[in-house]
């Protein structure tokens, strides 16, 4: 091969590899198939409005079976009592399901607290569920993908794919997700997919009798949750991981995280 | 408003006891079976490493107890995929980590890393008996009257030689090389095999306790601590067995008989034998056992000394409800006491074999502060969780993870080995061969 031609194919070659490696990046199959830049699932929940009647948690678990009977939940409501020397004593009793109808702060296996009502200084309840992170940390360990973020940014479960390690479970920062008591399968909150991606609402947010969870979209600038989200001093649990959560909160206080 | 609805256990209630403020679906999930996990992968990769610090370092010295570690390491393999299969929620499915692994997992390594090293120590294995394999296939092949064991593992035999049956000096030779450059693979495998499963731990980035880069590390030293330390435990057990055996003149448990169809060893050889390999292996132990610590250490240093955010919390687990488990049991008994022992010098192999117990059940306590300690204290810092092993099962969970599971996959390598021992001979050196 002469010198001339030698330069001229490897020119061709070059600049014939440089555009079908480009191309691949023009139309990247996922990005044109299913990406829906016009929605972004995301949560607000006002802390403010909450009165832990656990309405939500009940509501959560007859529309996704989650038995009654067992101690795991989907969603549930914390309940955080600041006494006048400042210490903060919190509980969950059975996740809230049957709201907060005991002034005694359950300490589990210490028994339950009494706090004298002239010693609170302040009192409130944070309703918890998935945070649908934008950087998954129980994604990112599942040994095979059973768990997954959709392109609306729901993380979901495929149950007929989950083996069962637990894997995600100890990767959750939030304790979101537990074993499913007759499934056997990681479970956790979906906000609702089946309902939400019909137009519908959460189960949780359907049930709570005074507005304290809302699901909206993020990339509707007319959406409430989105324009809260954008005016509002909200924030969020556990950022130092670093997973992005999108479960929103207003007045949020520093004990929680 | 409250209701009565049917109670429903679910996974990890039964061996769970919370204290003050602990979420509601917060459970100790990973139980005994993630315990031993690590320690049996930990088992599998040590005994490999001290095989390997014969075939690839040529440490003479400790020929004999190699190849035995080798043939206990196969043995170990699948035991360390038993505690995965019994903690599994859906057993049937485990193999998807095999078929879909999602690689950003560090669970999903398992089934590369495993198979390469399955491999490898199987390949090894085949090498280092190919010659043993050929001769067992001409005398049993050219006896009249076999015994039905023998003509049992004749078929194998023929089987597993794969036609190779070159036994010229050269071939020989080809198989020493091959052994070696295997050996020198295996180590790094090995090493990455146990590397992964501290990984698993080190990269939880929601737990305080597990989170630190020096989990694999941590995990490798301790590993091949108690490798090495079971090696020469039941090294010794079947050395005393054999002495047994040759006492009364038995056949059975001594496959020198086997291959000779007699004894060749008197009881005085094999306590020679047997006393210098203990004596020397238990020198290795020690050179690792100071790395373990030194790391395990440091690892609890740098927590107090940085203190961040997590360190409350931690220092309630580590210095108060942990403290007899970690300090006590693991540190104390597990580790200064064995160092002791094996420190003063004039060593028996009665000392290094009740010192190596002591080193295997620190591992053990140290795998459990990991896994169980990991899930002590809530994801809040202000709860804590408590856990009972389940003694007496009450059903097919707190069986699988409880005593009764325990003891199963504690018991099966001894099991594996009685059978795979048959077949490649462990204690059956080459030089017996010559005479």
């Amino acid at each position: 091969m002469k010198r001339r031609d030698f330069m001229k194919n490897a020119l061709v070659f070059v600049s014939g590899a440089s555009i079908s490696a480009s191309a691949l990046e023009f139309i990247d199959p996922k990005k044109v198939l299913a990406d829906n830049p016009d929605l972004r699932w995301a949560f607000l929940v006002d802390t403010h409005k909450c009165v832990g009647c656990g309405f939500c948690v009940k509501a959560c678990k007859t529309e996704n079976d989650i038995p009654m009977g067992a101690n795991v939940t989907r969603t549930w409501v914390e309940r955080y009592v600041t006494k006048k020397d400042g210490k903060t004593v919190s509980d969950s009793p059975k996740g809230a399901l049957n709201g907060f109808t005991n002034k005694k702060i359950d300490q589990n296996h210490s028994g339950m607290l009494e706090v004298p009502d002239e010693d609170i200084a302040q009192a409130f309840f944070v309703p918890k569920l998935c945070n649908h992170c934008e950087i998954p940390a129980c994604v990112q360990v599942c040994p095979v993908g059973a768990t997954y973020s959709t392109k609306d940014g729901v993380v979901l479960v495929d149950r007929k794919w989950c083996i069962g390690c637990g894997y995600c479970i100890m990767g959750c920062p939030y304790g979101v997700r537990f074993f499913h008591p007759t499934e056997h399968v990681a479970d956790k909150c979906t906000f609702c997919y089946h309902r939400i991606s019909k137009g519908g609402n959460t189960a949780c947010a359907q049930a709570c009798p005074f507005e304290a969870r809302r699901i909206g979209n993020l990339r509707d600038p007319n959406d409430p949750v989105a324009k809260a989200v954008l005016n509002q001093r909200v924030g969020i649990l556990r950022d130092e991981y670093g997973t992005k959560p999108q479960v929103y909160y207003l007045g949020l206080n520093k004990e929680v995280h | 408003m409250v209701e009565q609805v049917a109670q429903m256990v679910v996974h990890g209630e039964a061996w769970t006891m919370k204290d003050l403020f602990v979420l509601p679906n917060e459970y100790v999930y990973w139980s005994i079976q993630i315990v031993l996990y690590p320690y049996m992968t930990g088992l599998v990769a040590g005994a490999f490493v001290l095989s390997s610090l014969y075939h690839v370092f040529g440490v003479e010295k400790l020929k004999e107890i190699a190849r035995f570690a080798l043939v206990f390491s196969f043995a170990l393999l699948p035991t360390a995929m038993m505690p995965l299969m019994l903690h599994l929620q859906q057993p049937l499915r485990g193999i998807h980590v095999m078929m879909t692994p999602h690689f950003t997992s560090a669970i999903s390594a398992f089934g590369i890393v495993f198979m390469t090293y399955a491999c490898i120590v199987g390949a090894e294995i085949w090498f280092v008996y190919r010659k043993f394999i050929v001769e067992s296939i001409e005398r049993l092949g050219s006896k009249a009257k076999r015994s039905a064991i023998e003509s049992l593992l004749l078929p194998i035999y023929k089987l597993i030689s794969l036609g190779a049956r070159d036994i010229s000096p050269e071939a020989i030779h080809a198989d020493h090389k091959a052994t070696k450059i295997l050996a020198g693979i295996g180590i790094p495998v090995a090493c990455f095999l146990h590397g992964y499963a501290g990984f698993i731990f080190g990269s939880v980035k929601a737990n305080a306790l597990w989170m630190t880069p020096l989990m694999p590390v941590i995990f490798i030293m301790s590993a091949v601590v108690s490798g090495i330390a079971l090696c020469i435990i039941s090294y010794a057990i079947f050395m005393e067995l054999r002495k047994w055996a040759a006492r009364r003149g038995k056949n059975w448990l001594l496959p020198d008989a086997l291959v000779h169809g007699e004894m060749t060893v008197s009881e005085k050889q094999l306590r020679e034998v047997q006393e210098h390999e203990v004596t020397m292996t238990s020198k290795y132990l020690l050179m690792f056992m100071v790395l373990a610590i030194t790391l395990e250490l440091l690892d609890i240093i740098f927590r107090g000394y940085t203190a961040v955010k997590s360190w409350d919390i931690l220092r309630d687990v580590i210095y108060e409800h942990d403290f007899v488990k970690i300090f006590v049991l693991q540190y104390g008994i597990g580790n200064a006491l064995p160092f002791l022992m094996l420190l003063i010098p004039g060593i028996t192999t009665r000392r290094a074999c009740l010192a190596c117990i002591f080193v295997l059940f620190g591992v053990l306590m140290m795998r459990w502060n990991v896994v169980i300690g990991g899930q002590a204290f809530s994801l809040t810092f202000k709860g804590f969780m408590h856990y009972t092993l389940p003694i007496i099962p009450h059903d097919i969970e707190t069986f699988k993870e409880g005593l009764g599971g325990c003891l199963l996959v504690g018991s099966a390598p001894f099991v594996i080995f009685y059978f795979i021992n048959m077949i490649f001979p462990a204690f059956y050196s080459e030089e017996e061969e010559a005479h």
